[in-house]
């Protein structure tokens, strides 16, 4: 009969303190203290019973938390006026403080300042309540789509993958079975939940359903076909679906492969493609890709450091390839990084090494260079200002010595841009003001004068970007729940899987979303894609149009809507990826301009851009000057 | 309180039947007397027994107590106006006179008009605790007596606590039962442990009541936590209340001091009980016993362990066993006018030469009648339902047709569901319903207002204006089409109305109106034609919690925060019958497929059955352990399905007033129940975001092959939840509201997405 033992909630009695407090504020100046003790008890017993009330309406309400209204019929329903004005979007209204050893709650009221009020555009109306059908079951087996939650979460992944013997759970191996539909293996049905608790190594599927099988092949084939508009859909898929981690194992091994062959056969186009597809992995908020990263960080970063990607190095853009790649790298340095894999410090060391190694070429120079500065301003600072005299005077031996050899000179040019535009913003912001030239002569050897230019251009710059992203924060920092439920829908519960909107200033075409469920009334969810195909730019072409665009160097943020043969994409995606920075969704603008200066945002930080690694912090923060290509285009 | 309360009632409800025959000439359900359910509510009492019989003795008796009470503290004025009212009813002698000097004492005239209909319920609350006052007022008199009295004083009613002994003992005498119980047989051992949870209750308040804040504190510290987890919220609202000034009013302490705890014990271990307390003269615990505990001794095995915790549960112990001794006719009405929808189907299946397929389901549903033997249904003009119109006859061939496409759902071959989410529902969606035929979808929300939308590609249409109307020709064919005015078609429509949050929610089966329930406590009636309210049903007061119509139409039955579940018809302003005997909420109600019973699950975490003729509670299930928010019958009539808090399933044989199952798996409250078509699926939808579906058949299978001990109401759980389940769907974050069934039993789920 004993049951556990169970909180005494009978003590519970407000302080008679607080029985002061309010006396006062009413204007009854002394209380005696036992007539407090009294009317605390009293009090403390009604407003227990109200919360009793209140809990009934939750119940009804069907919620799981108890909101101010609720107090407020509870209160109605003891004939009591409620308490107006006490409506707040947030659960609980009240703040806390604590000091002087003393603790407070209290309720928050701002000064507001009215010109901001006037100033601000008025915020969207809310979306109107709509219905979406979709299929939760069919015939007895949950598809995998992205309105059902993933049929193996992220963490059931990792579990998996950390614990391989662990306790099976009923639950996990429903969905377990659930998932694996067509395996017939699988389909016990529930059988295995018998086993009850036994220690296990869980059954890990190695093959295939025909339906994945054809999935799998459609998606390798379009991700490396000839098709841009097919490989978007395909590539939009990889980041999407939720269904994807069985098939896991296969595409990262299709990556390694192609890459291994790819770089012997100096295929550009293919590579870049296979660095797409890790893109999209990465994207993919319900894999758990921690386990495949010793396939996936070598394929990168042969992309990122390879002597030779392409067949004429002098004219194709592998450069941009390695930008692309760099930032992948260290996109999964950030999120894949652990004190016990450690990967960063690997890959700096790695990096660092051949980058001190006299007879390194230029090209793998430039990478190395690119995947050390894609790292952040702190490596930058530490490891490339020490060395940019003497990578100055490298470049300079080659570009004023003699001619030896084209390949060269481009590299040092590259090489040459490539640390301008990185160190720039780092000097920028750490260096105190006068920008001497002479001085940077003295500090930073060849490149000094250069740096100089460049630096005196980013601090305009960004001071001139403080008053427009003071401007588009007013607007953009709005929380706007009402947004990014709608539009995303029934998306992530893991990360911003929102519809995107992506515009190209050149020609336009839509894609349908994606094919649907049941027949439904109600609008489907807003998904579009907007691809650029620019005119005569296909398959082979594409590296060129790289390359073109490149020598536009993202540092002078010019945008090449006017060349257009690059397809820059803005990213228009708003979310609320429910772990971060609390329940407020941010609107972010992510500019991402594919492939010369990729972008990604995985799970729902933001977009790595190239030099704003503070950007992590602040979604909103970023736009226009941090990102190439995005002034003329961000969508506001 | 139940007794007090079911007598207050009578008395307003034998006006709603007197009034009804001149308020609208449509008495075509009151052809039951009033004196039949008058007594109704009355075996709900704790008594137990029927008090018009009690006689004129017994009444002059009780009033005589009260006089002397009064005298007693000097309150004149109510002695006179009781002598004079007690003159009255010794003349009339009847439960009329008592209703007289009911209602004239509690302050609100006689007269029956609507007003004060609404005013007597209001004030039931009030002058029900007054006549508990009497009631325990006239201790020594038996105290079924129904009494008015003229002030509600709570004191008088706690006046039962007074006799205490030694507060300092009370430890003492509950350490010795305890461990008195401790040392027995095990198997008493269990049986007699219910007596803690009910004797420890008493005795707190006891202390309570006598101003010993401080000593109950302690004994509150000392043996709440022996208590069974079940009684956790109970036990919390107890733990709030540690002075006297609290009682008053506190509707939980009224409960427990005015209905008896039903306990069932075993003659065995009642002897040695009885024995072991008389031997200690244990008086103070025996007192309890005896004043506040009902003990339904039956001969027989002690229970174990298992068997009382699937019963227990309930604010007021298990149910008596004669509770659930009457006779239920849970048997299906035989479907009316099957002749002629074959006829009809006959004449349009030559035009289409789908004639030789639909001859099947012909034979099928003559099968089906063939069992109109049933002898567990109710005689087909036990209720008197309303005529079949000729749209309704169509909708019954249309089901027809569809029924023949239905699949067979089987373990093997599960039902397919689809899931409609509320988008940007930040209102808050708080009931679903679907049309049967799945063509409407209605959700209430926080915000007040009721939101239909149509499923299928077909708008929504008002019926155009009186004056647009006038021009239509009306011999027309297709008058019905012309109408509606397109000009309105659109996917969803906004009802406003309710001033507060809409709970409850119901299609009529017509598809032509629509009910909902608020906050605001009424219940409104819409036309589904021009998108308006019809009617506002007044009568609760207080928040109504659901809702729901007949599966014949034009009845439908709510139920709220006032403990009172009424039974409306459409065309009538006032309630036909009211339930009373919950001790809390009700929660939920629901119709039995035959319209002849309605089931209402409350806070109390009691369900009940009511008779819709007699008005009587013709069922009590005990055995869940949170407030019921979900209840379903099975499509042949003979099974309940119920659904609480606690994230349980309990399945229910109506017939035999008998638990028959559990069905354990959801984390959260279970919001929705329903069977499939043929009863072979159930599926549960709950507040943890899933959808599981359960072998209904063999749930009940197992049962058949049992023999019933339904003699002594010992049930034998089998654990087979697991077995049971079929199959677990999870959604992302959207707790489930509601489920339905189609007509070719494809399930629907709806609820709202919170991001």
């Amino acid at each position: 009969m004993a049951e556990e033992r169970r909180q005494k909630q009978c003590s519970v009695v407000l302080p008679t303190e607080s029985m002061k407090a309010m006396a006062e504020s009413v204007g009854v100046g002394q209380l005696q203290e036992e007539s407090c003790a009294a009317l605390s008890e009293e009090v403390s017993y009604r407003i227990k019973e109200i919360a009793q009330d209140a809990l009934k309406f939750m119940h009804h309400g069907k919620r799981r938390k108890l909101t101010t209204s609720d107090i407020d019929n509870a209160l109605k329903l003891k004939n009591v006026e409620p308490l107006y004005g006490f409506q707040s979007q947030e659960f609980i209204p009240f703040r806390f403080a604590s000091g002087g050893g003393r603790e407070l709650h209290f309720y928050e009221e701002k000064e507001v300042d009215l010109s901001d009020i006037i100033n601000t555009p008025l915020p969207r109306v809310p979306l109107d309540v709509s219905l979406k059908a979709h299929w939760l079951s069919i015939d007895g087996v949950q598809p995998a789509i992205p309105e059902n939650p993933p049929p193996a979460p992220k963490e059931q992944q990792k579990a998996e993958s950390t614990e391989p013997l662990k306790v099976v759970k009923p639950g996990q191996e429903e969905e377990g079975t659930i998932q694996g539909k067509s395996q017939g293996a699988t389909t016990a049905d529930g059988k295995g939940k018998e086993k009850g608790l036994m220690r296990l190594k869980p059954r890990s599927t190695h093959e295939l359903s025909v339906e994945q099988q054809l999935y799998y092949k459609e998606i390798t084939e379009a991700c490396v076909g000839s098709c841009e508009a097919k490989r978007a859909e395909a590539l939009q898929s990889i980041a999407t679906d939720p269904g994807l981690y069985q098939m896991l194992p296969r595409f990262s091994t299709f990556i390694s492969e192609g890459v291994r062959v790819n770089v012997v056969q100096n295929n550009l186009a293919l590579l870049i493609y296979l660095m797409r597809m890790v893109k999209a992995l990465m994207d993919n908020p319900t894999l758990y890709l921690e386990k495949y990263l010793h396939e996936l960080i070598p394929a990168v970063v042969t992309c990122i450091v390879s002597k030779q990607l392409c067949l004429r190095p002098d004219v194709d853009n592998h450069w941009a390839l390695r930008d692309f790649a760099a930032r992948l790298m260290a996109q999964s340095c950030k999120t894949f990084s652990t004190t016990t894999n450690n990967i960063q410090s690997r890959i700096t060391k790695t990096f660092t090494k051949s980058w001190l190694d006299d007879k390194t070429q230029w090209t793998t120079r430039y990478g190395c260079i690119a995947g050390l500065s894609e790292l952040g301003a702190d490596v930058i600072k530490t490891l490339i200002l020490p060395r940019l005299a003497v990578e100055g005077a490298r470049i300079k031996a080659v570009m004023e010595g003699p001619v030896v050899s084209n390949i060269d000179k481009i590299g040092a040019d590259h090489v040459q841009s490539l640390l301008l535009k990185h160190c720039a913003s780092v000097i920028a912001k750490t260096r105190p003001l006068p920008d001497n030239v002479e001085q940077y002569r003295a500090d930073y050897g060849y490149l000094g004068p250069m740096l100089c230019s460049h630096v005196v251009k980013a601090r305009t710059q960004a001071a001139l970007q403080a008053q427009q992203v003071n401007r588009t924060t007013l607007t953009i920092t709005q929380p706007r729940p009402t947004l990014s439920v709608s539009q995303s829908g029934l998306s992530g519960s893991g990360g911003p899987r929102t519809p995107s909107i992506i515009k190209v200033p050149s020609s336009l075409t839509l894609m349908s979303p994606r094919p649907g469920t049941p027949s439904q009334p109600s609008p489907p969810a807003t998904k579009y894609i907007v691809m650029a195909t620019s005119a005569g730019a296909a398959s082979t072409q594409q590296v060129i149009t790289l390359s073109s665009s490149q020598s536009a160097s993202p540092v002078t943020s010019t945008v090449p809507s006017a060349t257009s043969t690059l397809q820059p994409l803005v990213k228009l995606e708003s979310g609320g990826g429910p772990g971060l920075t609390g329940s407020r969704p941010l609107q972010k603008y992510i500019v991402v301009s594919l492939p010369s200066s990729a972008s990604s945002s995985l799970e729902s930080k933001s977009a790595m851009l190239p030099t704003s690694i503070s950007s992590l912090e602040a979604g909103m923060k970023m736009d226009r000057s941090d990102s190439p290509g995005a002034s003329t285009q961000s969508p506001h | 309180m139940a007794a007090v309360q079911g007598g207050l009632i009578d008395t307003e409800e034998e006006k709603d039947i007197k009034t009804e025959p001149s308020s609208d000439g449509c008495g075509n359900n009151n052809a039951n007397d009033g004196r039949l359910h008058n007594a109704s509510p009355g075996t709900t009492s704790s008594g137990g027994s029927n008090k018009p019989a009690a006689g004129a003795a017994e009444d002059q008796q009780t009033l005589l107590a009260v006089l002397q009470f009064l005298k007693k503290n000097k309150l004149t004025e109510s002695v006179e106006i009781l002598r004079r009212e007690a003159g009255l009813s010794e003349e009339t002698d009847d439960p009329k006179g008592l209703e007289s000097s009911g209602a004239g004492s509690g302050g609100v005239g006689g007269n029956a008009d609507a007003g004060s209909g609404d005013a007597n319920s209001l004030l039931s609350r009030v002058s029900v605790s007054s006549s508990a006052v009497s009631a325990a007022s006239a201790a020594p008199a038996p105290p079924k007596a129904v009494v008015a009295e003229d002030q509600p004083d709570v004191n008088v009613v706690l006046s039962a606590y007074s006799q205490q002994g030694d507060p300092a003992l009370y430890d003492v005498y509950y350490n010795g039962l305890k461990r008195f119980i401790e040392t027995v047989l095990d198997c008493h051992r269990a049986e007699l442990s219910q007596v803690f949870y009910p004797l420890f209750v008493h005795m707190y308040l006891e202390l309570v009541y006598n101003n010993h804040e401080n000593v109950a504190k302690a004994f509150f510290e000392k043996f709440s936590g022996d208590q069974e987890c079940y009684y956790e919220d109970d036990l919390r609202i107890l733990s709030g209340l540690s002075k006297k000034e609290h009682m008053r009013g506190n509707e939980t302490l009224l409960d427990f001091r005015t209905s008896k705890f039903v306990l069932r014990i075993s003659r065995d271990s009642y002897q040695l009980l009885k024995r072991h307390l008389q031997e200690r003269q244990n008086n103070q615990i025996w007192n309890i016993i005896q004043e506040h505990l009902y003990i339904d001794i039956f001969d027989g095995m002690p229970r174990s362990k298992s068997q009382i915790d699937a019963m227990s549960g309930s604010l007021a112990g298990e149910a008596k066993r004669e509770a659930n001794k009457a006779k239920v006719f849970y048997g299906l009405l035989k479907e009316p006018e099957i002749e002629v929808p074959l006829d009809d189907e006959d004449e349009e299946a030559e035009n289409e030469e789908g004639k030789p397929k639909k001859k099947k389901p012909k034979k099928d549903s003559m099968g089906s009648k063939s069992k109109k033997q049933d002898p567990n249904a109710p005689s087909q003009t036990r209720i008197p339902l309303p005529e079949l119109k000729d749209s309704d006859k169509l909708d019954k061939i249309m089901y027809m047709k569809e029924a023949t496409k239905k699949i067979r759902l089987a373990p093997e071959t599960l039902p397919s569901i689809c899931f409609y989410s509320f988008l940007n529902a930040y209102q808050g969606l708080t009931a679903v319903d679907f049309t049967d035929d799945s063509s409407l979808i209605a959700g209430g929300f926080a915000d007040s207002t009721v939101r239909v939308w149509s499923v299928t590609p077909k708008k929504l249409r008002r019926v155009k204006s009186a004056a647009d109307l006038s021009l239509i020709d009306k011999e027309s064919d297709d008058v019905l089409e012309r109408i509606m005015d397109e000009k309105t078609a659109s996917e969803s429509k906004i009802l406003y109305g309710h001033s507060g949050p809409v709970y409850g929610i119901s299609f009529s089966p017509d598809r032509n109106y629509l009910l909902s329930s608020s906050e605001d406590g009424t219940v409104r009636l819409w036309s589904l034609q021009t998108y308006s309210c019809l009617v506002g049903y007044k009568g609760h007061n207080y928040p109504v919690w659901d809702t729901q119509f007949s599966p014949h139409g034009y009845y439908f039955i709510s139920g709220g925060h006032d403990r009172v579940a009424r039974l409306w018809a459409t065309d009538h302003y006032q309630p036909l019958r009211m339930f009373a005997g919950h001790l809390a909420d009700i929660t939920c109600t629901r119709f039995h497929p035959n319209s002849n019973y309605v089931a209402t699950g409350s806070s109390d975490r009691t369900i009940r059955l009511w008779d819709v003729l007699t008005g009587n509670c013709v069922r009590i299930f005990t055995g869940h352990k949170g407030p019921i928010h979900a209840l379903a019958f099975s499509p042949n009539g003979k099974f309940l399905a119920s659904g609480a808090t606690d994230g349980r399933v309990l399945l229910w044989d109506i017939g035999h007033g008998l638990m028959i199952g559990e069905l354990k798996g959801h984390t959260d409250t279970i919001y929705s129940l329903k069977f499939s078509r043929d009863g072979e699926i159930l599926a549960s939808g709950s507040m943890d975001n899933t959808v599981r579906l359960w072998d209904a058949l063999k749930a009940f299978d197992d049962l058949e092959t049992d023999d019933f001990t339904a003699a002594t109401g010992h049930i034998h759980l089998p654990e087979n939840s697991q077995e049971l389940l079929l199959g677990t769907y999870l959604s992302k974050s959207t707790p489930v509201v509601h489920l339905h069934f189609t007509r070719r039993n494809l399930l629907l789920a709806a609820g709202a997405y919170n991001p």
